[in-house]
């Protein structure tokens, strides 16, 4: 059913459709509106079977997550930022447990500075955790990644993250196709746990493992993520083919068949570029976007497949390695390290900051005339930069600080 | 004689150690008996004479025969997780889950969320941990699910310290004890008095439905209130006093007799509250001088001398005054001016 509605709003529809049982909530922004209405569904019997647990930590989220799913219930909760460092250290632990949690991370940044608004550092933050990680370029998207997400968590008993940029998605009202509850029914399956905490078959789950097969642990859960590759394509298919939309695949590849230039991000900030590569391939450059909607397991051979005609790449990220450069960048770098091929990292959006169709277009000119820097932040306010090394440099607690940062 | 299918009753002439000798045979604790959980078995790698691995059987085999078997077992890092589980054995014969050291509590709520959810609420659900997963880096998910009072029994077995990790401090090691983060060093050796959590008035606090402390010298006692604990619903907590003879530099064998210390002195007060109201107390039947107790332990070795006079009398007092509080506040000497 067509629907005006907000981006959180159209989440928490679509994981009631899903029919989770368990929904723990704690309160952070950008993503409260989701757990907000899902309790309000549960609260007015809207949704059948359904546990609402209203949490005292994000930890504590996760962790209520991991108790009801190692019983065989469907768990689900959403949180961003520093709910989510909060609880890192159980988000390793369902996907240590191989437990198949769903949950929203509403992207935004990390404090200190505190900042509510959107960027990618928490996902990054997390990156290495064992969680699918799904990233949504639009509402519409968001809505049909996290029908996937559940029969895919299950299907492989890997918790899956669906990453959705915090106000840009969750905050704005737009027209999104939600399905009818049969269709879900037929695409998410009552969940069938691989390994379940029963007193009459008595299992112990989360035993000490030492270095006699830690590795091989570790291992298995690589190739069980990996598998996702293949799973991931088939459930979109079969989804797409219920609701008659396209799949939201590994990733989405814009006008990229032919091009030497091209811009590789994640999220909403693909709309952005895929229309300033209508704009420059008008004047002539032979420019093509690739999104990546799945960055964990990352899609290393659909990547270099699609950038097999690219001479340059230009990786767009809202986050990035303090101390390095760009997290996506370095992973695509890797996918072509075989390859000739000049990748850049463009730094943009952090904390918030909008990213104008102006300022990719000047940098994806120079990309195209080959005078683009490795990394380079977008817009970055060089006068504000200038002042404060200048003061630094009167300071002489932070003189050599200062001094150094010229230096490179 | 005794039959293969016969209970083997504890029965100490001339102590107190298991605290059967005033109830009648059939209700006494059985020490084996074949139709007994064992939900934690033998063979585990706990040291000779923990405290911790004994409490933890009695208790758990009690709410096994509560719930008739329909038990969940959640339990936090610490001792117990680690001598029982290491890959690829395991101790447990209850259906048991091990998250992580902070979670036990919110992990514990989950399992019984999912239980209600999807219909098996006959499944009871207890959570169990040391005193550092409950007393302080699960103090947070504990007193959550104390609030919402989900039906969760949390259990703490309290060896008052850090044991798992090497004997560090914990918030509720007591005054003067030596730990490796309080050693007997300096003007004041041991831990600081003054500070630390009384995790069962605390739970009384969030005035849940049942609340008990228990120690491993009384095990009939353990055990009556861990069943007590299954016949009810929502939040319960039981703490049991668990000696650790690693940690506290005791002998094997001493861990009941110290357990029975605890109580005999006043210093660990053996009662029952619900909703926030104290029910019952278990009196002291030989109230005996706390020394008796700290002597023998040799994370106390500094408050002695060789021979075993007490040379830091002030200290002694101290503890003293608060283990006669205890009585006090609990009437563990019925017949005291109140
Ligand atoms: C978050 C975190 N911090 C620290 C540890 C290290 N650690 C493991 S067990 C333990 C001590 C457990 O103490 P307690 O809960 O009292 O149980 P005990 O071993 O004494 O029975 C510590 C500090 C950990 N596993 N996780
Ligand atoms: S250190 Fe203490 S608590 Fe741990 S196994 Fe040994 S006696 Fe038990
Ligand atoms: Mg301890």
């Amino acid at each position: 059913m067509q629907r005006q509605i907000e981006g959180s709003l159209a989440i928490a529809e679509a994981v009631a459709l899903c029919r989770p049982q368990v929904v723990c909530a704690y309160p952070i922004s950008p993503q409260t509106h989701i757990i907000e209405a899902l309790g309000a569904m549960v609260k007015e019997g809207a949704l059948d079977n359904c546990e609402f647990v209203n949490v005292d930590s994000e930890m504590a989220a996760m962790s209520v997550a991991i108790g009801a799913s190692a019983v065989g219930a469907r768990s689900y909760t959403a949180t961003a930022s520093q709910g989510l460092l909060y609880m890192i250290e159980a988000v390793y632990n369902a996907a240590g447990l191989g437990l198949p949690v769903v949950m929203t991370l509403a992207n935004r940044a990390i404090g200190a500075p505190i900042n509510i608004w959107n960027d990618h550092t928490d996902a990054m933050a997390v990156r290495d955790a064992g969680w699918i990680q799904l990233f949504a370029e639009t509402n519409q998207e968001a809505v049909d990644l996290h029908v996937l997400a559940f029969a895919l968590a299950e299907e492989l008993s890997v918790p899956v993250m669906v990453c959705v940029d915090g106000f840009i998605l969750t905050h704005s009202i737009e027209r999104v196709d939600l399905p009818d509850q049969d269709v879900v029914d037929r695409l998410v399956p009552p969940f069938a746990p691989r390994q379940v905490l029963d007193p009459n078959d008595p299992v112990s789950i989360g035993a000490m493992v030492g270095p006699e097969a830690f590795t091989e642990v570790r291992y298995l859960a690589q190739l069980r993520m990996r598998r996702a590759l293949e799973v991931i394509p088939e459930l979109a298919e079969r989804n797409a083919d219920a609701w008659h939309r396209p799949p939201t695949g590994l990733i989405h590849p814009y006008r990229s068949i032919d091009a030497t230039l091209i811009v590789v991000a994640m999220g909403s900030v693909l709309g952005t570029i895929k229309d300033v590569v209508d704009d420059l391939r008008a004047t002539g450059v032979n420019i093509g976007a690739l999104g990546i909607s799945c960055f964990r397991p990352f899609p290393v051979n659909e990547v270099r497949e699609q950038l097999r005609s690219a001479t340059r790449v230009v990786v767009v990220e809202k986050a990035f390695s303090i101390g390095n450069g760009g997290v996506l960048s370095t992973d695509i770098a890797m996918a072509l390290r075989d390859r000739r091929v000049t990748v850049h990292t463009v730094v943009a959006g952090l904390g918030g900051r909008p990213i104008w169709a102006a300022s990719l277009r000047a940098l994806f000119v120079n990309a195209a005339e080959g005078t683009l820097p490795a990394t380079v932040f977008c817009d970055l306010n060089e006068e504000l930069v200038e002042r404060e090394l200048e003061r630094m440099t009167h300071d002489r607690s932070s003189r050599s600080l200062a001094r150094r940062d010229r230096a490179e | 004689m005794l039959s293969e299918r016969t209970p083997v009753r504890f029965y100490q002439v001339g102590s107190f150690a298991v605290g059967n000798r005033l109830v009648e045979l059939e209700r006494r604790s059985a020490q084996s008996d074949p139709r007994r959980a064992n939900s934690l078995s033998s063979g585990h790698r706990a040291c000779a004479g923990c405290g911790e691995a004994l409490g933890a059987r009695y208790a758990l085999d009690a709410a096994m025969r509560a719930t008739r078997g329909q038990l969940i077992c959640v339990n936090s890092t610490g001792c117990l997780e680690v001598f029982s589980t290491p890959y690829p054995e395991t101790s447990w014969r209850v259906a048991w889950l091990h998250s992580l050291f902070a979670n036990a509590a919110s992990v514990a709520t989950g399992v019984a969320a999912g239980l209600r959810a999807t219909g098996r609420d006959v499944v009871r659900v207890v959570a169990q941990g040391g005193d550092g997963g409950t007393a302080d880096i699960g103090f947070g998910a504990l007193s959550g699910m104390f609030e919402r009072n989900d039906d969760v029994l949390f259990i703490c077995y309290d060896n008052q310290g850090y044991m798992n990790t090497g004997v560090q401090r914990s918030s509720t090691t007591p005054g003067a004890a030596r730990t490796a983060t309080t050693q007997a060093v300096g003007p004041q050796p041991g831990n600081a008095f003054g500070q630390g959590k009384d995790v069962a008035r605390l739970a009384m606090a969030h005035e849940i439905p049942y609340v008990a402390t228990a120690t491993v010298a009384d095990l009939f006692d353990l055990e009556s209130k861990v069943e007590r604990a299954m016949s009810l619903h929502g939040a319960r907590y039981l703490h049991v006093l668990v000696p650790c003879p690693l940690g506290w530099g005791t002998l094997s064998k001493d861990t009941i007799a110290l357990a029975r210390l605890a109580h005999e002195t006043g210093i660990f007060p053996v009662f029952e509250a619900e909703y926030g109201e104290v029910t019952s107390s278990v009196p002291l039947r030989h109230r005996t001088a706390v020394e008796e107790y700290l002597r023998p332990q040799k994370r106390f070795a500094h408050l002695f001398d060789k021979s075993g006079a007490v040379t830091s009398p002030d200290v002694v007092a101290r503890i003293q005054a608060l283990a006669d509080r205890n009585i006090r506040r609990y009437s563990l000497v019925p017949d005291e001016d109140q």
